[in-house]
Order: C-alpha cells, then sequence, then structure tokens
C-alpha cells in the first residue's frame, strides 16, 4: 500500500489527503488504517451518557489541538469543518 | 423476463448404505450449499470418495448470497466451476455511495488490470448450486438427496450419524466429517458446541425485482435517500434482469407486515421514480450476527462456512469466506487422509479460518456500525464523515458502506516459512497469490490456472542463461519427494527447458506483483498461498518448508 505524501505537520497546511497509519503495523488494505481509527473513536464513547460524550469530544478536541499546535492550521480546521454543514 | 424454476434431483433410496453393522466412509459432507458442494468437488479431485448429504432435494429458494468476490471466482476456477458462473454472473468492479442524491465516495476493487476475474460477479444463489452441483456429480461424488441427519455421535477415531429418509432412518459411519449445514447448525446444536458474537438490533427488506433497467453493473449504496429518508438503501444487479434492492427498515418494523406485497411494491416505485413495470421475484426480512465457533475442529468433526461463522450482509463476506474455508481445509485433509501429514495439520485449519473469520467479522461490524450507528454520538460521527466526504479525500476513505470481500493474509499462520530474504510488496508467507497474465505452451493464460491442488516451486529464470544444471536438479529432487513439489519456471520470453512446464511473463507483471528476479523462488501451497520464499533455489530450504506447511517438520 503507498502512503500518500502529506505536508508535514507544522508547515502551515491542513492535511485533508489520507493519513491514518499507525506504526509497526502492516496494511494490506487502503480502508483499514481509516476504519482502526474510526473503531476507535467510536470504542471511545462506549457506555457514556450523551453528555459525558459530549464533554469526552471536547477533551479529545483541545488535547489534539494542542498537540497540532500550529493554529493557522487549526483556524483552517475550525473554517472548514463550520463550513461543511 | 420471467421467474425462475428451481429444479427437483431425484431421491435414491438408501438401500445401498444400509447395513449391520453401520458402513463406514471415509468422508462424509452435510449440506449441499455452495460451500458443503465446494467441499465435495474440492475432495474429489483430490482423489478422495465422499458421501453429501442434503435434507432438501433442490438448490436455495430466493437469490440469497448473490456477490461472488474475485478470490472465491479463483477457487472455483481451480474447482473447474469458475466459467459458468461468470459467463452467466454480472461482472462488476465499482461501487457507489451517496449522500441523499450526491455521490461521496466511489472504489474500485480490481483498479488494475492483469487479472482473469473482476472484484465481483453478482450471481443468484441458486444458479452457482446448480453449476456446482453439475461439477459434483461430473466427478463422482455421491450425492444424496432427502437425506437429513439427525444424529451425530463423536467416537473414538470416528463419527456415528443417523440419517433420516422418506424410506425410514439408518447409520452411517464416516472417518471424517465436514459440516455445512449453514447458519441455525442443526449439527452444531446437537452437539452443543459455542457459537458466540453479537446481534444487531436491526431490520432489512431485500427485494428482488425483475425489471428492463439500464443501470450500470455497480453497486449503488445510499446513506439518507429522499426515497427512504433516514434509512439506507443497497441496489445490485443480477442475471436475467433481476434486481437486488436491500432497505434497511429499523428494529421497530414489523417483519410479518413488511413483508407483504403491498407493503413492499410502493417502496420500490418510490425509490424508481417511475412508472416502470418490474414484478417481485421474491423478497425476505432479515436481521443478523455477527459470531463464531471458538474452534473449527471437533475432533474428526470439521466446521465450514455459516455454519462455524456468521457476518452482517454488507460486504459479501459470507459465502465468499465459505469457499476460502474449505479452500484451506481440503488440502489439509486430504493429506492428513492418505497418512502424508499428521492430524494436527487440520487445527492450523482452525487457527488460520478462526484468524480469517476474525478479520471478516471485524470488517463487516465496522460497516455495520458506520450504516446502523447505535447512539446518537456515533451518528453524529457518522453523519460528520459524510458532510466533509462531500469536500474531503481523507474523510470519503472513512465512509463505510460495506468493505468487500477479501482474502485474508495469513501472515501468522504457523505453516509460512519466515522470509530470510529481502523482498517488495504483498507477495508475503500467507498471502494469497496475486493472478497475472502468462503464456502457457503457446497459450495466452493466466498465473492462478497454473496453481494450485498440489505444492508448487516456482522459479524465475532469466532466458539468456536457462536453467542451471544445479536447479534442474534441484527441482527434479523436489519432484520425487514424499510430498512432491511440481516445478513451474517463470520467464519473461519463451524458454526450452525440456521437459519442466514454462510460463512465459508476457508483461512482466509476475515479476512485478512477486519482486521476482533471476533465481527467485516462491512455494505455492495447493491452495495457491505463498509458504515460502528465497532469492535462490535451494532443494533443502524447499523440503524444509514443505515439512513444516504440512506439520511434518
Amino acid at each position: 500500500m503507498t502512503t500518500p505524501q502529506n505536508t508535514p505537520a507544522g508547515a502551515g497546511q491542513l492535511i485533508l489527503t489520507p493519513n491514518f497509519r499507525e506504526a509497526g503495523k502492516r496494511y494490506f488494505r487502503d480502508f483499514t488504517p481509516g476504519d482502526d481509527f474510526y473503531e476507535a473513536l467510536i470504542d471511545m464513547h462506549r457506555d457514556l451518557s450523551d453528555e459525558q460524550s459530549e464533554r469526552v469530544n471536547a477533551r479529545l478536541i483541545l488535547l489534539l489541538a494542542n498537540h497540532i499546535g500550529d493554529i493557522a492550521v487549526l483556524r483552517e480546521a475550525m473554517r472548514l469543518a463550520r463550513d461543511a454543514g | 423476463m420471467g421467474a425462475y424454476v428451481s429444479p427437483t434431483y431425484p431421491y435414491r433410496s438408501p438401500e445401498d448404505l444400509r447395513s449391520s453393522p453401520p458402513q463406514r466412509r471415509p468422508l462424509i459432507v452435510v449440506g449441499a450449499g455452495p460451500v458443503g458442494l465446494a467441499a465435495a468437488i474440492d475432495a474429489r479431485q483430490h482423489g478422495l470418495d465422499v458421501l453429501l448429504f442434503d435434507d432438501d432435494k433442490t438448490v436455495s429458494v430466493g437469490s440469497r448470497a448473490v456477490c461472488y468476490a474475485k478470490r472465491a471466482l479463483e477457487v472455483l476456477d481451480r474447482l473447474g466451476v469458475g466459467e459458468a458462473p461468470c459467463a452467466k454472473g454480472v461482472s462488476w468492479n465499482v461501487g457507489r455511495t451517496f449522500v441523499e442524491e450526491e455521490e461521496v465516495y466511489q472504489f474500485n476493487l480490481v483498479p488494475e488490470p492483469g487479472h482473469k476475474r473482476p472484484g465481483m460477479i453478482n450471481l443468484q444463489q441458486y444458479y452457482l448450486e446448480e453449476m456446482m452441483i453439475a461439477r459434483a456429480l461430473e466427478l463422482g461424488a455421491d450425492v444424496r438427496w432427502q437425506h437429513k441427519v439427525i444424529s451425530v455421535q463423536p467416537q473414538d477415531g470416528f463419527t456415528r450419524l443417523t440419517v433420516e429418509t422418506p424410506d425410514g432412518s439408518f447409520d452411517i459411519e464416516a472417518d471424517w466429517l465436514i459440516v455445512a449445514d449453514g447458519a441455525r447448525s442443526p449439527i452444531r446444536r446437537q452437539l452443543g458446541l459455542d457459537i458466540e458474537g453479537r446481534i444487531f438490533m436491526d431490520r432489512f427488506l431485500i427485494a428482488d425485482v425483475i425489471m428492463k433497467a439500464d443501470f450500470p453493473a455497480e453497486r449503488w449504496f445510499w446513506f439518507d435517500p429522499p426515497f427512504h429518508p433516514g434509512q439506507s438503501v443497497l441496489l445490485h444487479k443480477q442475471s436475467d434482469n433481476v434486481w437486488r434492492i436491500d432497505f434497511q427498515l429499523g428494529w421497530d418494523a414489523d417483519p410479518e407486515e413488511e413483508k407483504k406485497p403491498e407493503k413492499i411494491i410502493p417502496r420500490v416505485k418510490a425509490m424508481l421514480g417511475d412508472a416502470r413495470e418490474f414484478e417481485l421475484e421474491w423478497a425476505s426480512i432479515y436481521t443478523f450476527q455477527c459470531r463464531r465457533m471458538k474452534d473449527f475442529r471437533h475432533g474428526r468433526i470439521l466446521f465450514v462456512g455459516d455454519a462455524a461463522h456468521q457476518v452482517s450482509p454488507f460486504g459479501a463476506r459470507g459465502a465468499n469466506s465459505g469457499f476460502q474455508d474449505t479452500d484451506d481445509l481440503l488440502w489439509k485433509l486430504a493429506l492428513v487422509m492418505k497418512g502424508q501429514a499428521p492430524e494436527r495439520l487440520l487445527d492450523t485449519y482452525s487457527a488460520d479460518r478462526t484468524y480469517a473469520a476474525d478479520e471478516n467479522l471485524m470488517n463487516s461490524t465496522r460497516s455495520t456500525d458506520f450504516i446502523t450507528p447505535k447512539s446518537r454520538t456515533s451518528r453524529t460521527f457518522r453523519n460528520a464523515v459524510l458532510d466533509l466526504a462531500r469536500h474531503h479525500p481523507f474523510a470519503r476513505k472513512l465512509v463505510n458502506s460495506g468493505r468487500l470481500s477479501v482474502p485474508s493474509f495469513l501472515v501468522g499462520s504457523a505453516l509460512n516459512t519466515p522470509d530470510t530474504d529481502a523482498f517488495a510488496g504483498d507477495m508475503v508467507p500467507g498471502a494469497p497469490m496475486d493472478d497475472a497474465p502468462v503464456q502457457a505452451g503457446g497459450q495466452d493464460g493466466w498465473l492462478l490456472d497454473q496453481l494450485g491442488n498440489r505444492f508448487q516451486c516456482l522459479l524465475f529464470v532469466d532466458p539468456a542463461t536457462g536453467v542451471s544444471d544445479a536447479q534442474r536438479t534441484a527441482l527434479a529432487e523436489l519432484s520425487n519427494g514424499p510430498i512432491p513439489v511440481s516445478p513451474l519456471l517463470v520467464c519473461p520470453a519463451p524458454l526450452a527447458a525440456g521437459d519442466l512446464p514454462v510460463l512465459v511473463d508476457t508483461q512482466g507483471l509476475v515479476a512485478r506483483r512477486y519482486d521476482a528476479r533471476p533465481g527467485t523462488t516462491y512455494l505455492a501451497r495447493p491452495d495457491q498461498h505463498v509458504a515460502a520464499r528465497w532469492r535462490a533455489l535451494d532443494a533443502a530450504a524447499v523440503r524444509a518448508a514443505v515439512a513444516r506447511a504440512t506439520c511434518n517438520a
């Protein structure tokens, strides 16, 4: 499987091509890494009430935002998230 | 247009099977669905006597399993029954996913040329069964209709069965028993064997309609279409102008009510959106489970197909994985029955196919969770993926309307010999082998048609230097071993190699897909999986890999 060449995080460009992977894992199907992520995301909410889930989602966004760090990238993501509806 | 008329297979009195004490047969298969038939055909190709019992006298009622994947077609090719279903079925590679009316995601199951079989064919199950029954009979399988196995008693080294027929019941014994009696598996239940997993709280309606339509031969999947708001719909083309439409109904739907034509016909009309005429051929309301048996082998009883594992239908991983079960099982069973391998080789059937079943369960469960979210948060994320998928490629990849059946890479199989040389690409030990165009005997053909039913040693050769004396000696020694390994040379140009068979890699695709150069050697299992590979041929290494792949090490 070929991994798309993305601009490295921090270069001020929001990555919008498929970018999920896990170190040490070999993929034979291109949908697998994204599906691995999505399953983990939904599993994170197992047995939570809707209110608890909302709070967990907010914490998750904050953790990921700090990890990304580049505020220009975050602003771009916020814009696209708001516009997609 | 016109509805299918199912054949009736003749019942024969079991007089010749009845005796006291009961007869002992080497191999009995229970269930003449596609997977039981594949087992019987494969057994005959391995020269095994096989008796096949089925409690009915005809093929499946309704179209049932419709999508047969590339790997299943390759297995059917190896079983000598690949042409007819491909000729009758509808080939397709492209799937489209729509949200409301907008296309958000598209996949192509075979994105590159140079494979004999397409990603999928759609064919009503009854047609495939008819073709497979003809093949089983042609090979001399002893198929007995209206023979219902009502009791199975494991004994020391064999199994006793009680069989009910219109002429009364009788006992018979089998050295080996293959159970292919379907999802409800009366034999599994009678033996009290566990099958564990999840039930999904949703109901679906299948409507097979006969109509003239010029929709392309593609899989179309809608989330929340205007003609069936809030639910999903799937459209597939089958042969004879039959179209499969699958409507998600929700858990609260009343199955008895929804089954009525007066309820179904308006749903179909709303979908077609015009006054076109159609006829309802078959309808069924279903729910499903995702579960498997803990072990597919219980002594001398081997479970295959739906009897061993069940998945949601999104992904066509039911019948297709059943074919891969018997593909894995029969060569192993043949070696054990012929005394060429120890019984524990059959434990690797269970280990490898439960691994594959887990992969199928995982993928079909993920699809089901995406299609029918179980909580408000899950639905919110699903809808957010669909929103973003309209604009962004990363989100398109997350849209999961079914990950269609592809074979497992059995990378953890105990039968693999780990690589000692460096290779690129996916043809790792345990990989299902990739097809490629070749010329054999001056004729255009396909690599996979040259593989299977025995161990084979593929040696890639440089046309300028040909086969060395040492290589020739090694290949001769391997073909005379206790478990013979047939030689097969692969060369980019025609080559005179005496009695050694040569495949011409006309487009260089074999070498490319297997990352091969002159000297590269692959050991292929009888089920077209890679057992081992090296950069140079060494008879001792190949012998050791054969021993490992047959539990003789």
